[in-house]
């Protein structure tokens, strides 16, 4: 069986400050890691390869620096690990890195491709079914718990208030959350043998698509202007014992009219 | 692709189960703000087995077209069939605008559709507008994790797509009055086009009041420390006739069901008092609930975010806080 896991390298948003001084995003420093919804794309490829044996190419599209999280996936136990980089995929949008990472599986083998449901960066939750419609193959995303049948995968999605169980036949894109599982930690044999192993690197030219829908250029939607957002005027602050706090809250909340 | 033969704005109907989504209601509202800038026809596509009593639905919530594809293999949702029909009828209609809601099987679809259509996809607006110089929709949303507003186009390529989360927008009153055209659609779509099968379809939160729909709401983030404390919030929320909601932090330790977490993979929230007790106010959080009209934060630290974020913020222990505040609203109340 050879699956295909799609991670991203994003700036860990749950540690992003803003500066008070001049309200803007204060990105040094800020953590790199693999995308969590990918980390647990990742585990359950892993926990298929541990059941019933499974080629694992973990793939990536980004600057070079991404290559960090691939050795990352290659000491869980990730088999194969592959970064496509080049100056072509700038200022992509996810139509153009779906492209560019279809590019790049079409020259693969695959039975499952796994992929996080949505970055912690972007938060479209594009990319994978994207990419499933640029290969022809079925998809399904949200994806809570996944058995093997044969050929065939029974899956399980998330709704907002329940789940369905559904039954598709390999190839087929798989799009997993957060609730799937809990990644395992990497292992020491796996850290080493990590560090002997190639990162492949290709370029635009190694895959297979067509240049024109790459990058900037590819990019149907453009970013026409951002901001960090106004943060709302500073409010009462009250720093009283909790009756007389308590009083003040009350009170306002008559004037309100809402009790 | 000429840009100029594509008109109209489309919102896409979801119903499950026979039941027409909110999100989708509330898109009709926004949808025929937009459509009456452009000076269009608002539509909204339907497909389903027998759903012909929602298409009378969607005119009196302000679709002036409803377009409805009736079929046993359309009754519950599946990615390859509504991918194929809704893009026949865009390939023969060409509607500039279509407006999807974020729910799960909306954002299961609609990448998949605009893949399909090779056109641009904006997920999670928070805000839609014209250009009216261009006629090019104005999409405003939360990026880099909700610390930034970015506003995107999509001049080149048509129709310009966007899914919006439930709650962004407000659907408008129903009108019983209100006239408009339903048409049965032919479209082409076999059993051997569709790949997955749904073997089973769970409801497992049965009766738990959607949050959204609160106008009164208190939440607790970590500071709340334990399962049994968020009973204390419940009885602040009864006394107030609110509800309860929590912080990503709540739902990851266990101590509330997921279905009542706030923010940015949460749901988006704009009560009219929104009480947040316990919760720093990361981004994320803020993301779900910013809007609200009158926002209150009960914090041990007089200096967490949450305090930057709230209209009155209290600093001191939540659990003296709220059974004083429980106290004098009941005093009030009296």
């Amino acid at each position: 069986m050879n699956i295909v896991v799609c991670i991203k390298q994003v700036p860990d948003t749950n540690e992003v400050k803003i500066d008070p001084k001049t309200n803007t995003l204060i990105r040094e420093g800020v953590p790199s890691i693999i995308n969590p919804d990918d980390k647990s794309a990742l585990e359950e490829a892993l926990v298929l390869k541990d059941s019933i044996g499974a080629h694992i190419t973990v793939i990536s599209m980004g600057p070079p620096q991404a290559e960090k999280v691939l050795r990352e996936a290659l000491s869980m136990g990730a088999d194969e690990a592959i970064l496509i980089t080049d100056r072509a995929f700038a200022g992509a949008d996810t139509l153009a890195t779906s492209n560019a990472l279809a590019g790049a599986i079409r020259k693969l083998d695959y039975d499952i491709i796994f992929a996080g449901r949505q970055a912690i960066d972007g938060d479209t939750a594009q990319v994978g079914p994207e990419i499933a419609e640029h290969l022809d193959i079925p998809q399904v995303t949200y994806v809570e718990k996944v058995e093997l049948m044969g050929n065939e995968l029974k899956v399980r999605r998330a709704l907002e208030d329940g789940y369905e169980v559904i039954t598709v036949k390999t190839p087929v894109l798989l799009t997993a959350i957060k609730e799937l599982n809990v990644p395992r930690y990497m292992n020491i044999k796996n850290i080493y043998t990590a560090f002997q192993k190639e990162v492949k690197i290709w370029t635009a030219n190694d895959i297979d698509v067509d240049k024109a829908l790459l990058g900037l250029a590819g990019s149907p939607t453009k970013v026409r202007k951002s901001a960090t957002k106004e943060a709302k005027g500073l409010g009462e602050l009250i720093n009283k014992p909790a009756k007389e706090a308590a009083e003040y809250a009350a009170h306002k909340l008559k004037e309100l009219h809402i009790i | 692709m000429n840009i100029a033969d594509y008109k109209g704005v489309w919102v896409f109907a979801e119903q499950r189960d026979g039941i027409l989504q909110k999100v989708s209601l509330e898109l009709l509202g926004k949808g025929k703000e937009i459509a009456e800038k452009l000076g269009v026809e608002l539509t909204a596509i339907l497909l389903g087995s027998n759903v012909d009593k929602l298409a009378e639905e969607l005119v009196a919530f302000g679709a002036d077209k409803v377009l409805v594809a009736n079929s046993h293999l359309l009754k519950h949702f599946t990615t390859d069939a509504y991918t194929k029909v809704i893009a026949q009828l865009v390939k023969e209609r060409k509607p500039e605008v279509i407006l999807v809601g974020a729910s799960y099987l909306g954002r299961d679809l609609a990448p998949r559709l605009a893949a399909r259509l090779v056109t641009g996809l904006t997920a999670d607006c928070t805000g839609l507008d014209v250009d009216m110089t261009t006629r090019n929709l104005l999409q405003t949303r939360p990026a880099f994790g909700g610390n930034i507003m970015a506003t995107i186009e999509c001049p080149d390529h048509r129709p310009q797509m966007s899914t919006v989360r439930p709650g962004v927008f407000e659907k408008l009153a129903r009108d019983n009055q209100a006239k408009g055209t339903i048409e049965e659609v032919k479209f082409e779509l076999e059993e051997s086009d569709i790949r997955t099968k749904v073997v089973e379809a769970v409801k497992s939160l049965k009766d738990i009041m959607d949050i959204s729909e609160a106008k009164i709401i208190v939440s607790g983030g970590r500071g709340v420390g334990t399962k049994e404390n968020f009973a204390l919030l419940k009885e602040l929320a009864e006394v107030l006739g609110g509800s309860v909601a929590a912080s990503r932090a709540a739902v990851e330790n266990g101590w509330v069901d997921k279905a009542f977490q706030v923010g940015q993979t949460g749901k988006t929230v704009r009560p009219n008092l929104y009480i947040a007790c316990g919760i720093s106010g990361a981004i994320q959080h803020l993301a779900g609930m910013q809007d609200s009209d009158y926002i209150i934060a009960i914090n041990k630290d007089a200096t967490a975010p949450i305090m930057g974020a709230a209209d009155l913020g209290l600093a001191g222990d939540l659990n003296r806080i709220i059974p004083e505040l429980i106290a004098q609203i009941k005093a009030i109340k009296a």
